[in-house]
């Protein structure tokens, strides 16, 4: 019969210890991914480490506007930090889209982004919005953009004896909105055929000066389109500009046909995602 | 008194009110026992291996390593299931089980372990080198019926064709039925609308996974605890498939947490028995859901052709339908039922329904609610509602000026006898519902059904204890509230409050034979069993007064729960409640109780009309359900709020089906969703509130005018759905699922 190890440190570098010791080790947070694919028999492991009894990565803290949001931080406990969601909406928004209720008591941001499904949620709105990856290993630490963590589904960049410690969202930019929208066939309980996080900036006349749009579900990692950011860039993301981003996201996508969705339809309904996500976007940039 | 009403009773004390259900506590506690909630001492657990292959040949299984493991305690095979002595009818249920010389479908069970846990078990199925010849497979229902489809039994030939086939086929059989001549019926039409449908495969999405405990002991007596709708059908099966004595095999239902039909048959049962035999210990199987995906249930997925014409005045002058089920690898599908209810709400001069029962490598079909009968009101009822559009009448109308009424021919033969369709039909048009302002991609959809209703053969006792309770025993597992149904007719007939009667399910061996729950056929069939047996214990009680008050039992009547004298001339006496009786059983003959059992015929069809208002999300085809209002007849509600419940949750299940449910294959024919995630069932946040109407046309065939109501709320839900949906988008939807992808691909393809 196979042995299962379980260890909860109280800090980073025990963990990152741990994790070193054994290549087969896998960190868990919230469980919701990892706990699942082990049930199923997906996945067979010899260490567990459980990194909720750490405090740096169970808080979320603020400093000059920039947020730090710890790695196993619940979906739940984002949700209820009115400061953080009223920062960054799109993105507290797209990891409560995250599973039930329940699920929202575990599930976090930084398990989302390192279980590394091309659905995520969370992952595209993080992109959008410029966040960043805290990441702890035998090394010491370095800060990574979040889209630079999964590679491949179910696959990260993290080496072994890594493990991403936090989440880091920049201060808000004045006249900045941002917002994720995704395509599931129910209206809950369900896996992104498509996502899209938007962001954009607008200047004091209303001209968007800046933005960011990544798209998931499409690709086999996050996709960034630049060519739909520069569609809204120097326009005051009229629907002319938004057309033009839409195609730009429908060009962009590469995806499968699987049990969740056709090429032809992902391809679709990416650019309408894109859309609409922009469209709130541009509605909070207003009122900020 | 009068034994057997000639009409329906109308008068209630009890009957027709919401009473507490008597396992609610029980459920919500946590203190009901389901299916895998039982152990034993010595207790082992089950696995079964399943085929990673959708067609296979097995060319050999070696278990030797797997029983030298440590803690394997028995391995069973084909080997372990001689077929000599099984019954020709049961010889399907026998492979489908186990096995033999091929897999027939991805998760067919090969093999099983009972071992000392459940870690021990799984990692002994490890072990079991199948030697298997891939062959090739088919899992569509067109696809199958092709002459050069990969043909799954050799010993399988079409009946119902001439000439009788030389060679075998996946076509299990073809059935014709209808009457008049639909070439004539056509002639005499203004508009004739010709479609063809498809619908995929569902399954019926229990909460509560197959469960069961068997004991088997060296004797050859056994015991099985088991969460099914039928615990009798389950002794029968597995008797029958492992050569043991009805007597000496003693089967107790547990609690069950749904069924709609798919726990009508026996799956890992016979595998846990046989387990248990030769390992001569308890043995518990608890499939988990991937299991109760890949090789359980569901519903057949289906291929039609319609042909419907009209008279510009609504008169439907000939229908002709060809249908084509498929129910997995072995004949069977509800094809008769979809055939026979296919226009079942209409009085059609010139009707022709043809059928076709097609086998392929998918899981064995099993009961759903209306077995068949969704699937082909869904094609009638598409077109129904496009011919009103085109004849610019109102659908309701339409289905008025055709619809079947007392006495009517039914298309598949008898006469109706007192009927509800016009009823239903006219609630739903009277209902607040079919006037609410639509907006911009929202449209209305309406659809009638049908269910034929059983009877069958039902069992009951009942035991008025000496403090004035009744105790209730019925044969029937409780999947839809009818231990309150049943504990109110026993109080209403009895004369007493409903809290004094208390009803359990019995064993086995506890009551004579039960059929299944099954056909809606609980509340009518089980329902007059117990009103026999109240009556038989009023017999009882009205001896006993007339021994006390030593006058002749015909000087005894029996009102609201009291023997009285039935007229001045009868004596002078205080009246004697059941409690005064009961309390002096011992000194009058012994306890007191009343027995029934019938075989139940009468049970009145049931007829209903649904409404539904969608929104369709012209860029991603999304479909948001915004009012849905069932109208059915429910005969007489005995308990309001669990008939309002069947009524929503057959309109739940129909929503699933019609927007998001279906069985997907990889090229491999092997399925691809199988658990909830991406096997969509409606959440509650895709659904409306349903609203219900309540139509109460007596069934003259029941007591208290009873009709079943558990199946017929599924049959509409199908085409009024899709008629909806074809009105918000502009375009006709004929292929099931709704899915968005589905649905945005007609939105577009029109425009092009």
């Amino acid at each position: 019969m196979s042995q299962l190890r379980y260890e909860a440190p109280g800090s980073v570098d025990e963990a990152v210890a741990l994790l070193a010791s054994d290549s087969d080790a896998k960190v868990l947070a919230g469980g919701t991914d990892l706990i699942v694919q082990m049930r199923s028999g997906l996945r067979k492991l010899g260490l567990v480490v459980d990194v909720k009894k750490i405090d740096e990565l169970m808080s979320v803290s603020s400093d000059g506007g920039a947020w730090t949001i710890g790695a196993a931080v619940s979906g739940a406990e984002m949700n209820e930090n009115a400061a953080l969601k009223k920062d960054w909406p799109g993105v507290v928004e797209a990891v409560d889209l995250i599973g039930s209720t329940q699920v929202q008591g575990r599930a976090s941001a930084g398990g989302n982004l390192c279980n590394a499904s091309p659905a995520a949620d969370s992952v595209p709105a993080m992109v959008a919005a410029g966040a960043t990856a805290v990441i702890a290993g035998p090394n010491g630490r370095r800060e990574v953009p979040v889209e630079q963590v999964p590679v491949s589904p179910g696959k990260t960049s993290l080496a072994t004896g890594e493990m991403v410690v936090a989440i880091k969202m920049p201060a808000k930019p004045a006249r900045n909105g941002e917002a994720y929208l995704r395509m599931i066939p129910r209206t809950e309980m369900d896996i992104a055929i498509v996502g899209a996080g938007v962001s954009l900036t607008l200047d004091d006349g209303g001209t968007c000066t800046a933005a960011k749009v990544a798209l998931g579900a499409v690709a086999p990692t996050v996709v960034i389109v630049d060519d739909a950011a520069k569609a809204l860039i120097g326009t005051k993301v009229d629907d002319a500009a938004l057309e033009k981003m839409a195609a730009a996201c429908s060009a962009a996508c590469k995806p499968i046909d699987d049990k969740r969705g056709t090429i032809e339809y992902r391809t679709k309904v990416a650019g309408v995602m894109a859309r609409r996500a922009a469209l709130i976007a541009l509605e909070r940039a207003r009122s900020n | 008194m009068a034994v057997e009403a000639d009409a329906p009773r109308m008068e209630f004390d009890v009957v027709g009110h919401r009473r507490v259900r008597p396992d609610g506590v029980d459920k919500v506690t946590g203190r009901a026992r389901f299916g895998a909630d039982i152990s034993a001492p010595g207790m082992l657990t089950a696995k079964i291996l399943r085929s990673p292959h959708a067609h296979a040949r097995i060319n050999s299984i070696d278990t030797s390593k797997a029983e030298a493991m440590v803690g394997v305690h028995a391995v069973v095979t084909s080997a372990d299931f001689p077929d000599e002595h099984v019954p020709r009818g049961e010889r399907d249920t026998l492979v489908n089980v186990m096995a033999r010389e091929k897999a027939f479908y991805d998760g067919h069970a090969v093999a099983a372990v009972a071992a000392m846990d459940a870690e021990t078990a799984q990692d002994a199925l490890e072990l079991i080198v199948v030697d298997y010849e891939v062959l090739p497979h088919v899992t569509d229902v067109v696809a199958a019926m092709a002459p050069d489809a990969p043909v799954l039994h050799d010993t399988l030939f079409t009946r119902g064709v001439d000439p009788k086939p030389d060679k075998p086929s996946n076509v299990a059989k073809r059935v014709e039925m209808g009457r008049g001549d639909v070439e004539a019926g056509f002639a005499e039409a203004d508009i004739v609308i010709e479609r063809t449908f498809r619908t995929e495969a569902t399954h019926q999405g229990y909460i509560e996974p197959h469960a069961c405990l068997a004991n088997i002991g060296a004797d050859g007596r056994g015991e099985i605890w088991v969460c099914t709708q039928g615990h009798y059908m389950i002794r029968n099966t597995v008797a029958a498939l492992l050569g043991i004595e009805l007597s000496k095999l003693r089967v107790t239902a547990s609690e069950i947490g749904g069924g709609f039909g798919g726990k009508t048959t026996v799956f890992a049962e016979p595998v846990a028995a046989a387990l248990s035999r030769k390992a001569g210990l308890p043995v518990k199987l608890v499939m988990d859901r991937t299991e109760v995906f890949r090789a359980t249930g569901p519903t057949s997925s289906t291929a039609a052709w319609v042909k419907i014409g009209v008279k510009n005045d609504g008169t439907i002058t000939a229908g002709d339908i060809e249908l084509k089920y498929q129910g997995g690898a072995f004949r069977g599908s509800p094809i008769d039922f979809g055939c026979m209810s296919a226009f079942a709400c209409y009085d059609i001069d010139n009707i022709r329904m043809v059928g076709w029962d097609v086998v392929c490598n998918r899981p064995k079909q099993a009961a759903y609610r209306a077995p068949g009968a969704p699937m082909s009101t869904f094609v009638v009822e598409s077109v129904v509602q496009e011919l009103a559009e085109r004849i610019g009448m109102d659908p309701v109308d339409m289905r008025l000026k055709n619809a079947a009424r007392n006495g009517s021919d039914s298309a598949y033969g008898p006469k109706f006898g007192t009927i509800g369709l016009v009823e239903t039909l006219e609630a739903a048009k009277a209902h607040a519902n079919y006037t609410a302002p639509l907006g911009a991609n929202q449209g209305r959809g309406i659809a009638c059904g049908f269910w034929f209703n059983f009877g069958g053969e039902t069992c009951t006792s009942l035991n008025v204890q000496t403090d004035g309770t009744v105790a209730l025993m019925v044969g029937t597992p409780d999947i839809g509230g009818s231990r309150a149904s049943m504990c109110m007719m026993a109080a209403e007939e009895l004369g007493i409050e409903y809290e004094r009667v208390h009803a359990i399910v019995g064993d086995t061996t506890s009551l004579g034979y039960n059929d299944t729950t099954e056909g809606s056929r609980v509340t009518f069939s089980s329902g007059m069993a117990t009103i026999k047996s109240a009556r038989a214990a009023i017999e009882v009680m009205r001896a006993r007064a007339a021994m006390i008050w030593e006058i002749p039992v015909d000087a005894v009547v029996w009102e609201k729960g009291h023997a009285k004298p039935a007229g001045p001339n009868a004596g002078d006496f205080e009246p004697m409640s059941l409690a005064d009786i009961a309390a002096k059983s011992g000194a009058t003959g012994g306890p007191i109780a009343g027995h029934a059992e019938v075989n139940a015929d009468g049970a009145g069809v049931s007829f209903a009309t649904h409404l539904v208002d969608v929104e369709v999300d012209p860029e991603t085809g999304a479909v948001k359900v915004l009012r849905y209002t069932v109208a059915q007849d429910a005969g007489k509600a005995i308990h309001p709020g669990y008939v309002v419940g069947q009524f929503q949750g057959g309109a739940a299940q129909g929503i699933g089906w019609a927007l998001n449910e279906e069985y997907v294959y990889d090229d491999m024919g092997r399925l691809q969703n199988a658990g909830f995630l991406d096997y969509r069932v409606p959440v509650a946040s895709d659904l409306p509130n349903i609203d219900t109407v309540i139509v109460e046309v007596p069934n003259t065939g029941h007591p208290y005018g009873v009709r079943g109501v558990g199946e017929t709320s599924i049959v509409p839900p199908l085409a009024a759905i899709a008629n909806a949906v074809s009105a918000a988008a502009g375009v006709r939807l004929t292929d099931l699922p709704m899915s968005p992808p589905k649905v945005l691909a007609a939105i577009d393809a029109q425009k092009d």
